[in-house]
């Protein structure tokens, strides 16, 4: 029972981490990306879609990469080239993902998806209580973990990482030393489409291995706000994952408990404690600063 | 060659009138390739989206009523994105409008007289406001940012609404609909013209001459520009950065809230598990299209309330998915933020490398 709620614990956090881990990079590069919701849309059915049409998960991951990324794309070209405001565009990016994921959908709605298989891994998996918890999960659970670990290892440890950082907190200097900051930040916001693509991949493929309309419920959102409470550290974004991945569980299990509360109040949980959450982090400036990005959300355009 | 954006002398009189315009076009023009590729006669399409719905005298009544709501959301986050705010969170304070408005006639059905509408536009508009009270309250004191937390809010008010509707509220002899008992004659707001055409017009053009005569013509408009454009310059002219957040949110909270309840008192004349076909997105969008500006906002909404009368002709006529509309207004959005970059900034060709260039001096 309790390993049983580990498991699903694990898979509710998966889609958000991935979703964090992509917008964390693309604010490190100093964009706030908005659109995460829509990103993820866009991916979950572009997943489905091309893992129905073909039979094969994996070709199915990679369109929702290639359409987070198009996506994404949409994002950097009105931001980053017309340094339009961030927070409208990020707005204009969900709202018109929402509404394409639904063009697309149309025609897959009630069909079942593919089965994704679990990876176990010999031996280790049958070791007893960790055993299916650490080796018996489905390669997106692992996948998310490696890239958590890449990213760390990426932004603190690697050259382009100490630039993605400049770009984010000094966008005037680090053009002035002849850095990219269009560049690097156009990859930061690609890489977040592409993350954000496999996080709604993970929703319409293993979730829920089917598509509806809406199927992110918000978790686009609540993304974002991981990204705060893990003030821009990918170690804490495991953290808050798992937490909010908790909530997001607690909820269903309470429900099939028959705890006497009516299900839309269980169902508000999540959003409440994002938001409580984004208050007890944010209360704290001086905590909040220390990694935050200094000139997030705030565009640049060279003066040659 | 490489193509940047160069900011010119001055801000651009003539792109800022034109800029929505040319979004308007190009979003046509998307529109029309999106039909030819999904294998529709894109003339049609265009026709029974864009011009069909003005045809009849039914549906230019339909318009006005559809606009209402919209153009009231989008005056009220007008000031919120002037002070440089960020709610995107009227479509939950819409909810708590219509949820604070229907107290009322819901849990006493009988109570009749003038006074009674009137008691529920006011309700519904103070419902409005204290639910965008929340996430001014949680800015100010927190330092939370209110883009999130607006967000996140709309999806507890609508779950909220949606517990209301199907629970305490519903109708015991509705035949098991997720739905309040109908609201009475003295409860739903008069009919002013033609057949459908209620009072919520005479609001709807009383926000957008209020607000114009607000920002143009007060102090308080001013104030709000100020603060919008530079906190520090404003911080400097002893403007209070904390009262105009909240009085940016209590103004778009409580005009979201009025379309709410004039929603709910009007065309639905119910409360029901979803008020608004997304009127609170689609008002970002308005106000964009708007420029911010009060009429340029009326025209704007006119145009997204045809938008959302064409979505419903084509999906009768085409077979097209509602959510057409919504990619519809997404694009249009986006092409307007990149227009919008041209008032300050102009394309520039550059022909040698000369960044490049300088970053080679700069390091040698």
């Amino acid at each position: 029972m309790f390993e049983g709620i580990l498991l699903t614990i694990i898979t509710a956090a998966t889609p958000l981490l991935f979703a964090a881990i992509g917008e964390l990079v693309a604010e490190r590069s100093g964009v706030l990306n908005l659109g995460v919701e829509g990103m993820m849309a866009v991916g979950a059915v572009c997943g489905f879609a091309a893992s129905n049409l073909t039979g094969n998960p994996l070709l199915g991951v990679l369109a929702a990469m290639i359409a987070g990324m198009l996506a994404a794309s949409l994002f950097g070209i009105v931001a980053l080239f017309f340094v339009a405001n961030q927070n409208a565009t990020g707005v204009a990016l969900t709202l018109f993902g929402l509404g394409l994921s639904g063009l697309i959908g149309s025609a897959f709605v009630g069909v079942p998806g593919v089965p994704i298989p679990k990876v176990y891994i010999p031996g280790l998996s049958e070791l007893p209580v960790v055993g299916t918890l650490v080796f018996g999960q489905d390669p997106f659970v692992y996948g998310a973990i490696l890239l958590t670990i890449a990213t760390w290892w990426f932004i603190f440890k690697t050259r382009g990482g100490l630039i993605l950082r400049a770009v984010g907190d000094n966008a005037a200097s680090a053009h002035a030393l002849g850095f990219s900051v269009f560049r690097t930040r156009f990859l930061a916001v690609l890489f977040g489409g592409a993350c954000a693509g496999i996080a709604g991949a993970y929703l319409s493929m293993v979730y829920t291995p089917q598509w509806t309309q809406a199927m992110t419920a918000g978790r686009g959102w609540i993304a974002l706000a991981l990204v705060v409470f893990a003030s821009w550290l990918p170690g804490r974004l495991v953290i808050g994952a798992l937490l909010f991945g908790a909530v997001s569980i607690l909820q269903l299990h309470a429900q099939a408990l028959g705890i006497g509360i009516p299900s839309q109040f269980l169902s508000m949980l999540p959003y409440i404690v994002t938001v409580i959450a984004l208050v007890l982090i944010s209360r704290n400036r001086a905590l909040l600063s220390v990694n935050t990005p200094a000139t997030l959300g705030r565009p640049f355009v060279p003066d040659t | 060659m490489r193509i940047q954006l160069e900011r010119r002398a001055s801000h651009s009189q003539a792109m800022q009138y034109l800029s929505p315009i040319i979004a308007i076009g190009l979003s046509l023009v998307s529109f029309f390739i999106i039909f030819v590729l999904s294998g529709i006669d894109p003339l049609q399409a265009l026709y029974i989206y864009f011009v069909e719905p003005l045809t009849a005298g039914w549906s230019i009544e339909d318009l006005l009523t559809k606009a209402a709501p919209i153009i009231l959301i989008a005056i009220g986050l007008s000031f919120c994105y002037q002070s440089a705010v960020w709610n995107i969170g009227a479509e939950g304070q819409l909810a708590a409008g219509a949820l604070a408005g229907s107290i009322l006639p819901v849990l006493y059905p009988s109570l009749q007289g003038p006074w009674v509408l009137a008691a529920m536009m006011i309700m519904g508009v103070l419902g409005g406001m204290a639910y965008a009270a929340i996430p001014a309250i949680l800015k100010i004191r927190f330092n939370a940012n209110e883009t999130l937390t607006t967000l996140m809010l709309v999806y507890v008010a609508n779950l909220f609404l949606d517990y209301m509707a199907r629970g305490p509220w519903r109708d015991p002899a509705g035949m098991n609909f997720p739905n309040s008992k109908p609201f009475e004659d003295g409860q739903l707001l008069p009919i002013i013209a033609g057949d459908t055409v209620r009072l919520s017009i005479v609001f709807m053009l009383a926000a957008v001459v209020i607000a114009w005569f607000l920002t143009s013509k007060t102090m308080t408009g001013f104030k709000i520009r100020v603060l919008g454009l530079s906190p520090r310059a404003g911080a400097f002219g002893g403007f209070s950065r904390n009262k105009m957040v909240m009085l940016t949110f209590l103004i778009s909270g409580g005009l979201a809230g009025l379309a709410g309840i004039c929603e709910v008192a009007g065309p639905i004349g119910l409360l029901r598990t979803t008020v608004s076909p997304g009127y609170g997105f689609t008002a970002i969008i308005v106000a964009f299209l708007g420029r911010l500006h009060p009429f340029g906002i009326l025209v704007a909404g006119l145009l997204l309330a045809l938008s959302y009368m064409g979505g419903e002709g084509a999906q009768v006529a085409l077979g097209l998915s509602d959510q057409t509309t919504q990619v519809f207004q997404g694009m249009l959005l986006f092409y307007v933020l990149a227009c919008d970059s041209f008032i300050y900034y102009r394309l520039r060709f550059v022909r040698d490398r000369s960044h490049e260039a300088t970053a080679a001096r700069v390091a040698s």
